[in-house]
């Protein structure tokens, strides 16, 4: 429990600095404590009432819990596989915060990523055959950047001309690629030499190169890489401010002359190009292959991380590294147990839950919170700025 | 094609199509009950997650299936009960809690689920059809209609009611005057909370006896995440139908028909691959809301927190 909170601690110092960046207006020297309890309470909340929650299924807590930290942080090789979970997680997060940023609610990021990883992997292996590898990483990553990008175009128009709620659409959006996932893995992109339905294998010296010295993937370079440039984007250009005026008040932002439905189906496609470049990073680095009914679902999860990261795209990276301990930590913490993958899947609603409650806290003292002041008066929260 | 594969056919199809629409029907009224007044539930899915699980674990170990839909409604209403205090009295994002609901719900059926059967799925007894005389003599309809499980028709009648109550009573009116003009519903004196809390823990209530029926009646055992969007469905069905019981009847059977389209496809020699069967639902989702988008309506307050004199 003990190495559990103090991996908290670090993770939501770096949480901190990001958010503490932010409001510099502020400046009390309370608001730091307060966003670090912020960001670490509903995390300790949500363990605890887990820790209750496996007492009372009969088995030891703290076992679960060291199981998890010692398999995802102090072990040689969970730690890379921890390492190399982030980089998915960290271009989804991405796509993510350049949709929430502009209140679109991109929540079918799990079926854009799914198309896409099911086209990378059935042209992948003809493609790297038969092109040097260094250009067929590029069109296979271009591919699955217009893939997912391309899948969110039905919510985007829908929300763009109709204003329809595009949580709905998106939602449906992911049952259906999903599905026509499977379907293309089934049919076309079937390999001949195996007998569960999958897609040919790209051999294991053909994919992505590896950081000299470990079994980490450069595409969590390029996640890194991509997570600096929204944040310099959202924050430092005049795309990115047109995003966020576009979520602080689309009224405003009509009156200043922006497109709203272009920014949004343009904010929307963006978002899906993210977790359409996750699923060529996930493929090509990790797997070289594409299962029938495979699907990792990492995008559920994130919401609370960005959330909790208050969409800020560096306080996502600790945060994420985070949660992929959690996740790679408990795969084997689970097994242990005799539980299911998804216990860690309880955590992250509970953690998502136990935030809202502190944003509640930290609204009545006038604080701020995690939602930007247009999210909030979208969603017509009654803030203390308005 | 001859006259009794076309019987068969529709019967599957109509019988399939009560199957499947039964557990979005009560999803869709308790999302339309929600809706009206105000608060968005987006967390219906976990609800009926919650609602299936429970159902059928009370009906396994009671070995009553009215005893264990009681139960599954019982439990989408304790869920619910998160709605009532996080949104309803806190006034906290009803998206963001929706979500919370929907991932943790998920994950903590799974595991009770695994924590107590392991990897094996106890299957129960199916639930006995009542005929109703006369009626189900009707070819083709007949059989398919007026030969379900009672709850079937316990659905309908509850449709009845709630068309009449959602109508013609006050509490109707109430219940729209939290969704569209909260201010004014509180100027008249009346309690917007309350108004409000009701409405939210009837969805839960209607959620968590859809997937009741859905784990009971319909699969008759119990898969984590088994509903598979079936709440997500039910959302857009409430949505399209405006706020109107009769409305979402047809939408809910409508739906139900499209999910077991293949289902009939197959008993006359057409084979669809389950990715498609799986997958066509939520075409005709998108296809409908495509169609109708300048239709689909929704409350001027929904989503909206209400605190007195903030506007």
């Amino acid at each position: 429990m003990a190495t559990v909170v103090t991996d908290v601690v670090s993770t939501s110092r770096a949480v901190v600095r990001g958010a503490s960046a932010a409001k510099a207006g502020t400046s009390a020297r309370w608001a730091w404590l307060w966003s670090l309890g912020q960001a670490i309470g509903p995390i300790l909340l949500a363990l605890l009432v887990s820790a209750a929650l496996l007492l009372a299924l009969g088995k030891n807590p703290l076992t679960f819990y060291r199981d998890i930290v010692s398999q995802g942080l102090f072990n040689k090789g969970g730690i890379q596989d921890t390492a190399i979970r982030m980089a998915p997680l960290l271009l989804m997060a991405s796509g993510l915060i350049v949709a929430f940023r502009a209140n679109i609610w991109n929540i079918g990021g799990d079926g854009q990523f799914l198309l896409a990883a099911a086209l990378v992997a059935g042209a992948g292996p003809p493609l790297i055959g038969a092109l040097p590898n260094a250009l067929a990483f590029v069109i296979l990553c271009v591919t699955a950047v217009v893939v997912g990008g391309g899948w969110t175009v039905v919510p985007a128009y829908l929300k763009a001309r109709y204003g329809l709620n595009e949580i709905i659409t998106s939602l449906m959006m992911t049952f259906v690629g999903v599905n026509f996932a499977n379907l293309l893995i089934k049919g076309p992109f079937r390999s001949t030499t195996t007998q569960v339905p999958q897609t040919d294998v790209i051999p294991f010296k053909e994919l992505l190169p590896r950081i000299p010295g470990t079994r980490i993937h450069v595409g969590l370079v390029l996640a890194l890489i991509a997570v600096f440039a929204v944040h310099y984007v959202m924050t430092r250009t005049a795309f990115g401010l047109k995003l966020r005026v576009l979520g602080a008040n689309p009224r405003a932002a009509a009156h200043a002359g922006l497109s709203i439905p272009r920014l949004t189906i343009v904010g929307f496609m963006l978002s899906g190009a993210f977790m359409g470049l996750a699923a060529a990073v996930e493929v090509l680095g990790v797997w070289g292959y594409v299962r029938a009914d495979w699907n990792p679902n990492f995008g559920l999860p994130l919401f609370a991380l960005v959330f909790l990261a208050r969409l800020n795209a560096l306080a996502v990276i600790p945060l994420v590294g985070f949660y992929a301990v959690i996740s790679m930590g408990g795969h084997f913490a689970a097994r242990q147990a005799a539980l299911p993958d998804d216990f860690m899947l309880m955590i992250v609603g509970l953690i998502l839950l136990f935030m809202t409650l502190t944003e509640y806290l930290a609204g009545r003292s006038e604080r701020g919170g995690y939602l930007s002041a247009g999210l909030k008066k979208a969603l017509g929260k009654g803030g203390g700025d308005e | 094609m001859s006259d009794m594969l076309t019987a068969a056919f529709l019967s599957a199809l109509i019988s399939g199509g009560i199957l499947a629409g039964m557990p979005l029907l009560f999803a869709s009224l308790g999302e339309t009950i929600s809706e009206r007044g105000g608060v968005l539930n987006i967390g219906l899915e976990g609800m009926m997650l919650m609602g299936g699980y429970t159902g059928f674990v009370v009906t396994l170990y009671s070995q009553s299936h009215w005893l264990g839909l009681l139960a599954g409604a019982g439990a989408g209403l304790i869920t619910a009960l998160l709605m009532v205090v996080f949104c309803v009295r806190l006034g906290l994002d009803q998206i963001v809690v929706g979500i919370a609901i929907l991932i943790a719900a998920g994950g903590f059926t799974s595991v009770l689920q695994r924590a107590q059967f392991g990897t094996t799925y106890p299957r129960l007894d199916a639930m006995s059809a009542v005929e109703i005389p006369l009626f189900a003599k009707i070819p083709v309809i007949g059989p398919s209609l007026f030969a379900q499980p009672a709850i079937v028709y316990v659905g309908f009648a509850l449709v009845a009611v709630l068309h009449w109550v959602l109508r013609s009573t006050n509490m109707g009116l109430n219940l729209r005057a939290a969704g569209e003009k909260p201010e004014a519903l509180d100027a008249a004196g009346v309690s917007v909370t309350a108004v409000r809390s009701i409405a939210a823990l009837s969805a839960g209530a209607f959620a968590g006896l859809g997937g009741a029926y859905m784990s009971i009646v319909g699969a008759g055992i119990f898969v984590p995440f088994m509903t598979h969007g079936a709440g997500f469905i039910g959302i857009v069905i409430a949505m399209l139908g405006r706020g109107r019981a009769l409305w979402v009847v047809i939408g809910s059977l409508l739906f139900g028909m499209s999910v077991s389209l293949t289902t009939a496809l197959q008993l006359v020699g057409i084979t669809v691959p389950i990715d498609v069967v799986n997958m066509l639902p939520f075409v005709a989702v998108l296809v409908v809301l495509v169609i109708f988008a300048r239709q689909a309506y929704l409350p001027a307050a929904l989503g909206l927190p209400y605190k007195r004199g903030i506007r």
